[in-house]
């Protein structure tokens, strides 16, 4: 036993000892480096900086959409960045001070949670630009950019998609809490259900969000109860969800690849490319494009253009949208989209539930 | 020798020995214990550490830079944990500079009261899990009192600090109350108090009598400035009277503890139930009493988030403070005094979060994970005795008790 024990020590020693053996790197690498090597961007002076909610950053929704669009001005931009994650609702009044104490020019709050914190931050700090993902204030605040989407304008789309796939005439949706954020998709959603009803004579039926009541999974990375929530939208002959609930969603894909002849609509990003495993069940997804609103809020500022007009992703400027459908639908379908499309745009058709 | 063994022997046989082994350590066991956990936290934050695992790919060839590194590592992140806990140095003026300790104290409001409760509970022998759903529904029912009702100042935050004790207690009373005529064990109850108060809480705030008007989102108005805790250090400093009040009950629960007949009666039915109920003490009565004393302590501590830092409710309110007063009352052996020291400790800890994120660009969980193994070596006494050396425990509970 000890023999065993002397020999596994020795082989994880001489492991570690190879691993360290390559070579230094030049001491004056670096300075090379920033002269010589054209960089993506050229560097500019201006820190953008993040907060998380309770949620972090890795929470494959909302705070980790927001997330990529930090990054990505970080290297499409060439500016500094620096984020806090909150453990907790006590942390963000401190997040915030501490990010506007290390110099940041623009700071992103991650949701409406956030909202009370960011107005004392931002009153307190009138030279900080702030931007807040999902939340506006009223009257507007000088120095913070609200960013919103109307979630409900693709999700119109995708629920006349459903009512126009669905073989059993039900189609289901459940959210991961009874929130505005979440419920604008569910609207839209029942909304573009009782659209295709009237234009086609259709009868074709929401389980799970009637416009002020729904089914919620009261959580938004408790995939188990997403999974169990949608084998019970299955049983009631729901063939086409809609989960509103970030990666519990994952439980949907779960129960319908079992349950066979089932399809989900994704939300936020495209589910097909990121659950790839799961993509011939996908029938489309609803964009919210959070990571460009934030990114777009940010080159603005290092532009100079900071305003604290409210920013809406809309189908029109593409903040929200739908994505690629499923070969499966029929294609007259995906034409009188665009037509529903138009019309949403230009206002002849409301998105709003009836 | 002999006979001590003896003893720690039988009150192991009763379960509640070992309970009382961990709630009643050393302090010197309690002083390594932390020592213990930032040594280990330092090497946790050198694997943490990018800066450390790139310079370690070339230890070899220039072995100094991996290890310094690692000194940087680590100076950084206990530089940054004091400047973001007790004192930053690069505050322009004094009320910046001792901001920090502020802000600590702020955070450990709520700890203190929480643990107060808890650690009288203790002492008597309850394992009360309880704390984070009494804080949930105390912040619930003194926030209602905040931001619905519109009455004079003064009058105005006494009914709301009254409403926080009465709804932590009433979520005290009822454990109490099964334990003390059904036998129901309290920390099975008191869990289940938390998820109940936890969703009752959301679903309040589904209501609208509890949202903003015009907003549909899950978050109360917030509390009129008449139910606020006032400032008492001035407008620079977040340090509010709820520190004051807590320390206050920090001395009336030492009071009520170790001077009262009632604090004795606690205190017997801690040490020995069947022997309280001998000596004609009215055991039931004590039961009930300890857990709306410690609900009403915890629902203070809701007052000290509701009516003091936060100032609205949302389902979020009472963070994970009833869990981390659990520890607090551990950490501070169940004393007051200790308790008050201890929740300094986990508010500065708690308060350097953002300047360990923001400054030394480490993990928040780092902080939970120092916190962590100081709980863990505290449940572990004779690991922290064998680490450090330490003499076996001389039982001094018998004149505890």
């Amino acid at each position: 036993m000890k023999n065993i024990i002397r020999v596994g020590a020795v082989a994880a020693v001489s492991a570690l000892a190879l691993a360290a053996c390559s070579s230094a790197p030049e001491e004056t690498e670096s300075s090379a480096d920033s002269t010589m090597d054209a960089m993506p961007a050229e560097t500019v002076d201006f820190k953008a900086c993040m907060v998380s909610d309770a949620g972090g950053f890795d929470d494959k929704s909302f705070n980790q959409t927001g997330y990529e669009g930090l990054l990505a001005a970080e290297a499409d931009l060439g500016i500094e960045i620096n984020t806090a994650q909150s453990a907790d609702g006590n942390e963000y009044g401190p997040n915030l001070d501490a990010l506007v104490a290390d110099g940041c020019d623009h700071i992103v709050s991650a949701g409406f949670l956030l909202g009370d914190a960011t107005a004392a931050a931002a009153e307190a700090n009138p030279d900080t630009h702030f931007s807040i993902i999902d939340f506006a204030y009223d009257p507007a605040i000088d120095n913070v950019k609200g960013l919103t989407f109307a979630a409900e304008q693709p999700s119109f789309l995708a629920g006349y998609v459903a009512a126009s796939a669905t073989q059993t005439g039900k189609v289901g949706t459940y959210g991961g809490m009874n929130i505005p954020s979440v419920t604008a998709f569910m609207d839209g959603y029942l909304a573009g259900v009782n659209y295709f009803n009237e234009e086609t004579g259709g009868s074709v039926e929401v389980i799970g969000w009637d416009g002020s009541t729904g089914s919620f999974t009261e959580s938004f990375d408790d995939i188990p109860a997403g999974k169990s929530l949608t084998q019970g939208m299955i049983d009631q002959g729901v063939d086409i969800i809609l989960p509103v609930a970030g990666p519990v969603g994952e439980g949907s894909l779960q129960a319908a690849s079992e349950a066979g002849d089932t399809w989900v609509i994704g939300v936020d990003s495209d589910f097909a490319a990121k659950y790839e495993e799961y993509a011939d069940i996908i029938l489309t997804s609803v964009l919210k494009k959070i990571d460009v609103a934030v990114e777009e809020a940010i080159a603005e500022d290092v532009d100079g253009a900071f305003s604290n007009e409210n920013y809406l992703g809309t189908l029109e400027n593409e903040g929200v949208g739908l994505a690629d459908v499923a070969d499966a639908v029929d294609a007259s379908v995906v034409e009188e989209l665009e037509t529903i499309k138009a019309g949403i745009i230009d206002g002849s058709i409301s998105v709003a539930v009836s | 020798m002999s006979d001590q063994t003896a003893t720690a022997t039988d009150e192991k046989r009763d379960g509640r020995g070992l309970l009382r082994e961990i709630a009643e350590s050393q302090t010197a066991v309690v002083v390594f214990a932390i020592i213990a956990s930032m040594i280990l936290g330092s090497l946790l934050i050198i694997a943490a550490s990018e800066d450390v695992r790139e310079a370690a790919t070339y230890f070899f060839s220039r072995p100094s830079d991996t290890f310094s590194a690692m000194w940087h590592a680590v100076s950084s992140a206990y530089i940054a944990m004091f400047q973001g806990a007790i004192y930053n140095p690069n505050g322009g003026t004094f009320a910046a500079q001792i901001r920090p300790f502020m802000q600590t104290l702020t955070v450990a409001t709520p700890l203190l009261f929480a643990g107060l409760g808890l650690g009288i509970g203790f002492r008597a022998g309850l394992f009360n899990i309880g704390a984070q759903g009494q804080i949930i529904m105390g912040a619930t029912l003194g926030g209602y009192v905040g931001f619905a009702w519109d009455l004079p100042v003064g009058l105005h935050l006494l009914l709301a600090v009254l409403g926080c004790a009465l709804g932590g207690a009433i979520w005290g009373f009822i454990p109490g109350i099964l334990k003390a005529t059904t036998g129901a064990h309290e920390v099975i109850v008191t869990i289940m108090l938390n998820y109940i108060a936890l969703n009752l809480l959301s679903w309040l705030l589904t209501l609208e009598a509890f949202q903003r008007p015009g907003s549909d989102n899950p978050q109360s108005p917030q509390v009129a400035d008449t139910a606020e805790y006032p400032l008492v250090l001035g407008d620079q400093f977040p340090l509010h009277l709820g520190f004051v009040l807590a320390l206050l009950c920090a001395w009336g629960a030492w009071w009520l503890m170790e001077r009262s007949t009632l604090g004795f009666q606690f205190r017997a039915v801690g040490a020995n139930p069947s022997a309280a109920r001998t000596a004609g003490m009215n055991v039931k009565r004590a039961i009930v009493l300890v857990m709306v004393i410690a609900g009403a302590l915890a629902g203070l501590a809701g007052s000290a988030q509701v009516l003091g830092t936060e100032k609205s409710l949302t389902s979020g309110i009472a963070a994970s403070f009833g869990f981390d007063a659990i520890t607090v009352a551990l950490l501070g052996r169940s004393r007051p005094l200790g308790i008050v020291l201890a929740a300094i400790l986990f508010g500065g800890l708690r308060a350097a979060g953002p300047a360990l994120q923001v400054q030394a660009q480490l993990p928040v969980d780092i902080v939970l994970v120092i916190q962590s193994l100081i709980v863990l070596f505290i449940a572990a006494p004779p690991l922290v005795r064998f680490l450090f050396r330490l003499p076996a425990p001389t039982h001094e509970k018998e004149v505890a008790a």
